[in-house]
């Protein structure tokens, strides 16, 4: 199947365009992010001395993988049942357009703004760390693996929370129903990736590299079953 | 079908089924290219199904169909969604962008070559080129449904599908929406116009096919009045005639007469050009004072109401 770049990109400006001028999505997109960046920053910087050699143990910054779990899935919600709501989505589906290339150019508008996000926090966090806690936390803290795990699961964990997303919000006939649900359906990678974080699965080069192409999988497959199963007839006429 | 050159879009025996409810069944008509055909019938008959049946939303569970030169299967839906637009009964524009943000992501979609150029067109067909900037949201109900217009023309189709498209506009508005389509048809644009306004139908298009689930008829306006009303003459004169059998009997073109009133006569004639002419001099010969003698008119809308009252008393016994 060819994948035509100027419908994928039309979806994707247009979702762009939407989100900046939606308050519930600009709200959604800062209080996430907020609150995975305040509560750690915090801990950081009171932790006693004496806790260094227990945090080089851990992995703290893998907490904030949970940024690029919640943001997209409160993004993706909206994707389908947004548009069915404001009448959108017929206009949108007499179009040349493929059902791949409608739900690539939704994906890809969940999915820039999380990553960007996610990764202007970690830098903050950082930079925090960096210039504010004592060289021994931030020594514990600031590993080179972590750091990559950071950079690598960012688009990976988000792809997988948008695929969920999107899926449930071809099914639902209330956006904020759709994004609870979303939201639900991304805890578990957040809760894997706080065991990981916390000690509680123990991490290895092999579990990360064993995730990572899991995830990358899963990605993939998002894409085409959500493709296949979205369902002009029943958006359209709400029978199957 | 219209003679202005080929089949722009051809039906047969088309059906759709909901669970055990037909929403049409065997429908089967052809539009030609340039034609504006009007398709009517009242709500719940089918018409918005149909529309997006052949606009590849939905697809047939019977029959066949060829749109705009496709043959009606999944796989040519992308193909057959290049060549045809449709403007839905509601707008469904992105409220919080502007015109012009709204045109911009459909052009992306149809894959204009050059978006910015069909945008100015689309905007200046539907006299909405200075509001390119307004906000969707804060434009009025009119306003909104031209902007639909100029979406469904940004792609140059060869068949327009318009649902409803004075559905809930006030007359003045409605009016200006009948003179674009009315535009567009001057331009040769395939239009397939559904709607349950009948002043609408027969004003502006060149055929009319009348649907409840099946398809009741179909053909120009004044064929299916002919069709289904018989031709009359009324004759109304000041006294009553002494003796008008003896002034109608044997009138070329005159079928049978009757009285409607005791000074106003009801002729059925075959041919009301050639019957006119010898009913007033047969009048005049016999002394009578005459008012009047005018031919019967039936509007489209008596058309649909016979129809649909037969189709009702058909599902009564």
């Amino acid at each position: 199947m060819r994948v035509g770049r100027r419908r994928v990109r039309a979806i994707f400006r247009k979702e762009l365009r939407e989100y900046r001028r939606t308050g519930s999505i600009v709200t959604a997109m800062v209080v996430f992010p907020l609150i995975f960046l305040i509560q750690p920053l915090v801990v950081t910087l009171t932790l006693p001395a004496s806790t260094t050699d227990e945090l080089s143990h851990q992995h703290l910054l893998l907490y904030m993988l949970a940024i690029p779990a919640l943001v997209p899935a409160a993004l993706a919600a909206y994707a389908v049942v947004g548009e069915r709501q404001q009448g959108t989505l017929e206009p949108v589906l007499t179009t040349p357009i493929r059902r791949e290339e409608f739900l690539l150019g939704k994906a890809l508008a969940a999915l820039v703004p999380s990553v960007g996000i996610s990764y202007a926090v970690y830098a903050f966090f950082l930079a925090c760390v960096e210039l504010l806690a004592r060289p021994a936390m931030a020594a514990a803290l600031l590993r080179g693996p972590d750091i990559l795990a950071q950079l690598v699961f960012t688009p990976l964990i988000a792809g997988w929370s948008i695929w969920l997303g999107i899926g449930i919000s071809a099914r639902s006939s209330d956006p904020r129903v759709a994004q609870q649900l979303g939201l639900l359906a991304s805890l578990p990678s957040v809760a894997v990736t706080s065991l990981i974080a916390f000690n509680g699965i123990h991490a290895t080069f092999g579990l990360a590299l064993g995730l990572a192409a899991t995830l990358l999988v899963l990605d993939i497959l998002g894409w085409r079953i959500t493709s296949a199963t979205l369902d002009r007839e029943r958006l359209i006429s709400g029978y199957r | 079908m219209s003679d202005r050159g080929g089949v722009a879009l051809s039906v047969r025996g088309l059906g759709r089924r909901f669970g055990d409810r037909d929403a049409f069944r065997d429908v089967s008509f052809e539009i030609g290219h340039g034609e504006v055909f009007g398709f009517l019938g009242p709500n719940g008959a089918g018409k918005t199904t149909m529309v997006r049946t052949l606009g590849t939303l939905l697809s047939p569970t019977s029959g066949s169909a060829t749109v705009a030169g496709v043959p009606l299967t999944p796989e040519n839906g992308v193909e057959i969604r290049r060549r045809i637009s449709i403007m839905p009964e509601s707008p469904g524009l992105y409220l919080r962008l502007s015109v012009a943000e709204n045109l911009e992501c459909f052009a992306g979609l149809y894959g204009a070559p050059d978006p910015a150029e069909g945008i100015d067109r689309a905007l200046r067909a539907v006299n909405l080129a200075d509001r390119a900037d307004d906000v969707c949201g804060t434009l009025s109900k009119g306003l909104r449904q031209r902007v639909a217009l100029a979406r469904a023309l940004l792609s140059d189709p060869e068949v327009l599908f318009l649902d409803e498209p004075t559905s809930g506009l006030d007359p003045a508005v409605a009016r200006d929406v009948h003179e674009l389509i009315a535009a567009l048809g001057r331009r040769g644009v395939t239009i397939f116009l559904t709607t349950h306004r009948l002043e609408e139908a027969e004003r502006l298009c060149d055929r009319v096919a009348i649907l409840n689930t099946t398809l009741r008829t179909i053909g120009r306006p004044d064929e299916l009045r002919e069709r289904l009303f018989a031709r009359t003459l009324t004759v109304t004169t000041l006294v009553p005639l002494a003796d008008p059998g003896d002034v109608f009997a044997g009138l070329p073109a005159v079928d049978g007469w009757r009285h409607d009133d005791p000074a106003t006569y009801l002729l059925a004639v075959s041919d009301p050009a050639v019957a006119a002419p010898a009913v007033t001099r047969a009048l005049v010969e016999a002394g009578a004072d005459v008012l009047s003698i005018t031919r019967s008119h039936h509007s489209l809308e008596d058309v649909y109401l016979e129809l649909i009252d037969r189709d009702q008393e058909g599902a009564g016994r």
